[in-house]
């Protein structure tokens, strides 16, 4: 379970406040007015942003002071998830190892999830011989060698049209089922959070709302939620 | 606490960057102590004080005035070879002084191609010995800088602007007011300071050019009291008020030249609706053109008959000074890269600002103080080639870390979240994100950096001995012996190996650049 235990967050001239918990293995769309602070929540849970008050932690465990690197999560962000010079096998190395050279039954792991996200046989092209849609693969591929129990998405599927957005969220919900991943997602899509998310975390006012089922959410909004979906 | 997720560490950095300073700020302090037991300023001080001061006026004047229509014709006229010019225009960067001051003397100088043009006529043939000898070097070296900074905030201005201005109805001089004099009276300012400070430490000019009671800058001096009297105390006197002008200089010129921009425009491709005649930008670009060119074309004429004449001793230079260009680029890549990353983590503008000390420092007053320092325990010119290397990285140490800083920031702040998210190593993040993604701006500063290493005349002349030569002290010897023949084939030697070296390092970083 994830908690956020009385969690101020600061951000410029605002803070936001937390206080919710998110069950394991749930997948949970996090919603609200641009600027609400939604990727200032992610941040904070990654580790790359600090708190002002209050702990997070991870089935029982604080994991707000440990080191970005170090807590039990894997994140996507809204660009540059992978290293433009390396290969798409290369990228996918690091989720497993990444300050070393891999064994060769690691390196099966990695064409095993290249091949999961159907781009065996692409493992040496860069990002940039790759499409969109396939880069976003690569990066999904290295979540899954990752083998976090928490996968944080900061709308990286944001620059792909909505066909291939659509594509991608479904194997997304597909590899978070398969290894029983907890799914936090920022979205600005009531579609998406529909898609995939069964709960959905509404911020705004500088307050994350605790989670609420999602359909229930948007077929009957609260005002903040009815202002900013027009 | 967000100190702490840094991608990679900036303490490498720092240490070099301590290292710097305590190089430039200790030989400073070994001048200062010695200073103080020398006697006060005596005329000839103040004489090369004032030289210093009137030759940088009237350069930075004289530089930037001419600059501002090169740059407003080039602005405003697209021609074939415009951007083979422009590419023209940075070259005097790294072009060897003595060189360009070779070609000077062949087009303006006594025996120069102007004075017999002007022997036809029976006038007399120009002398380009004294302050307007100086002053012309320095715009042969300015002019182009700062045709290019102006250039460069002409381009600035987002087209959007000069269509609105011409919607507006707007003629020539309307357009001037409204759009280009402002732009003008926000860069000219920094580009008199910048061309202000590096005229004050201006060396090998000066040696070659000035000289004489009426035309000896304080650099010369400081070299003068080493080498003529060896009078440490005076050269370390001299050395202070060098420091103090520089400093002073040098943070006018930082000053100056920050100022807000125009705003972003949409990068349309300029074009202008103002007319203005043809014939006088033509003109100003081939004037331009031709006065930076013919010394050079001077210099390659007459060099290919001296390649031939060469005594073996210059090819012994050459080789002196490639070896020392090579480690003085090595010593400045292990400074500049751990400092460039230090700085690319933020906070530390400390480790900026000693890298910066390299602009205010001169070569000649880091050359005393190390030739102060060392002379207790070692004989100075037994090091003059680890010590020129040593000098020349420090520099161009501001060079590199402009050219490195902002590369670095961009790779950390592009892949730093995703490295820390893999709880990639710092070392890792050094080496394997860092380095390669860093390639061609490393490859670019290698490249100024052996050019300009391979091109000084300055800290050499103080230490070396003569039996050892850099390729451009040979030169000058050469030239001081009236071997005017084989100073030119030494000088068309030095032009080819520094543009070599600098192309090769530079190239090298492009054909690995990614798409």
């Amino acid at each position: 379970m994830l908690k956020l235990d009385g969690c101020v967050i600061e951000n410029g001239n605002f803070a936001l406040r937390a206080d919710v918990c998110i069950e394991p293995g749930a997948s949970v769309a996090i919603v609200g007015p641009s600027g609400a602070g939604k990727s200032t929540l992610l941040e904070a849970i990654a580790g790359f942003r600090d708190l002002k008050q209050g702990q997070i932690l991870w089935n029982g465990k604080r994991i707000s002071n440990l080191h970005p690197g170090k807590r039990p999560l894997a994140m996507l962000f809204q660009d540059g998830n992978l290293f433009p010079h390396l290969t798409a096998e290369q990228n996918v190395a690091l989720g497993l190892r990444p300050n070393g050279h891999l064994s060769e039954e690691e390196l099966s792991q990695v064409q095993t999830a290249l091949a999961r996200v159907a781009l065996r046989g692409l493992g040496n092209r860069k990002p940039s011989e790759l499409s969109g849609g396939q880069q976003s693969r690569v990066a999904l591929a290295r979540v899954l060698v990752q083998r976090r129990e928490l996968l944080l998405l900061d709308e990286p599927f944001a620059a792909l049209g909505p066909a291939l957005k659509a594509e991608m969220l479904d194997l997304v919900a597909d590899l978070v089922a398969e290894t029983g991943t907890t799914l936090l997602m920022v979205s600005h899509d009531p579609q998406d959070a529909r898609r995939i998310a069964d709960q959905t975390v509404l911020v705004a006012d500088e307050v994350v709302l605790p989670p609420a089922a999602t359909s229930q959410l948007f077929d009957n909004p609260p005002p903040s939620l009815r202002d900013y979906l027009g | 606490m967000a100190g702490r997720a840094q991608p990679v560490s900036p303490r490498p950095g720092i240490g070099a960057a301590a290292l710097v300073a305590a190089l430039i700020l200790g030989t400073l302090a070994a001048v200062a102590l010695r200073a103080e037991t020398a006697g006060g300023f005596g005329p000839a001080d103040w004489a090369a004080l004032r030289f210093t001061l009137t030759q940088a006026i009237l350069s930075a004047v004289f530089s930037a005035g001419l600059a501002v229509p090169v740059a407003r014709a080039l602005a405003r006229r697209r021609f074939r070879g415009r951007r083979a010019l422009i590419a023209l225009l940075g070259a005097p960067f790294i072009l060897p002084v003595i060189v360009a001051i070779l070609g000077l003397l062949q087009v303006f100088g006594r025996a120069g191609w102007i004075s017999d043009i002007l022997g036809y006529f029976g006038l007399p043939p120009i002398r380009i010995y004294g302050l307007h000898g100086v002053v012309l070097a320095h715009v042969f070296f300015n002019l182009p800088l700062a045709t290019r900074l102006i250039l460069q905030a002409w381009q600035e201005i987002p087209a959007e602007r000069f269509r609105l201005a011409a919607q507006l109805g707007c003629n020539g001089i309307a357009m001037f007011r409204l759009i280009e004099l402002p732009m003008l009276k926000r860069i000219l300012p920094g580009v008199l300071a910048v061309i202000f400070a590096i005229c004050l430490t201006s060396f090998a000019v000066a040696l070659t050019l000035g000289g004489g009671p009426r035309a000896t800058t304080i650099e010369l001096a400081i070299y003068q009291a080493f080498t003529y009297d060896f009078d440490l105390g005076r050269a370390a006197l001299l050395s202070a008020l060098q420091l103090t002008l520089t400093a002073v200089a040098a943070l006018a010129a930082l000053r100056f030249s920050r100022g807000d921009g125009f705003g972003a425009g949409l990068d349309r491709a300029l074009r202008r609706w103002d007319g203005g005649a043809p014939a006088i930008d033509a003109f100003w670009i081939i004037a331009a053109a031709t006065f930076l060119l013919l010394p050079l074309a001077s210099v390659v004429i007459s060099g290919f008959a001296g390649l031939f004449e060469m005594p073996a001793i210059v090819f012994r230079a050459a080789l002196t000074s490639v070896i020392v260009a090579a480690a003085s680029t090595a010593i400045l890549l292990m400074l500049a890269l751990p400092m460039a990353t230090a700085v690319a983590t933020g906070r530390y503008g400390i480790v900026e600002l000693s890298g910066i000390l390299g602009l205010a420092a001169s070569p000649l007053v880091i050359g005393t103080g190390l030739f102060i320092l060392i002379r207790p325990l070692a004989n100075p010119t037994a090091l003059a080639l680890p010590v020129t290397a040593l000098v020349n990285a420090v520099m161009a140490l501001p060079f590199a870390l402009r050219i490195l800083v902002p590369a670095a920031r961009d790779v950390v702040t592009r892949n730093g979240r995703l490295a820390l998210s893999l709880d990639m190593g710092r070392k890792t993040f050094f080496i394997r994100v860092l380095l390669p993604r860093m390639h061609p701006q490393i490859c670019f500063a290698a490249g100024l950096g052996a050019a300009l290493s391979m091109g000084d005349l300055g800290v050499i002349a103080l230490f070396a001995d003569p039996q050892i030569a850099t390729l451009p002290l040979q030169i000058y010897r050469l030239m001081g012996a009236y071997q005017m023949q084989a100073a030119a084939g030494g000088a068309l030697l030095l032009l080819l190996l520094s543009m070599s070296v600098f192309w090769l390092l530079d190239r090298g970083g492009r054909w690995h650049a990614e798409a």
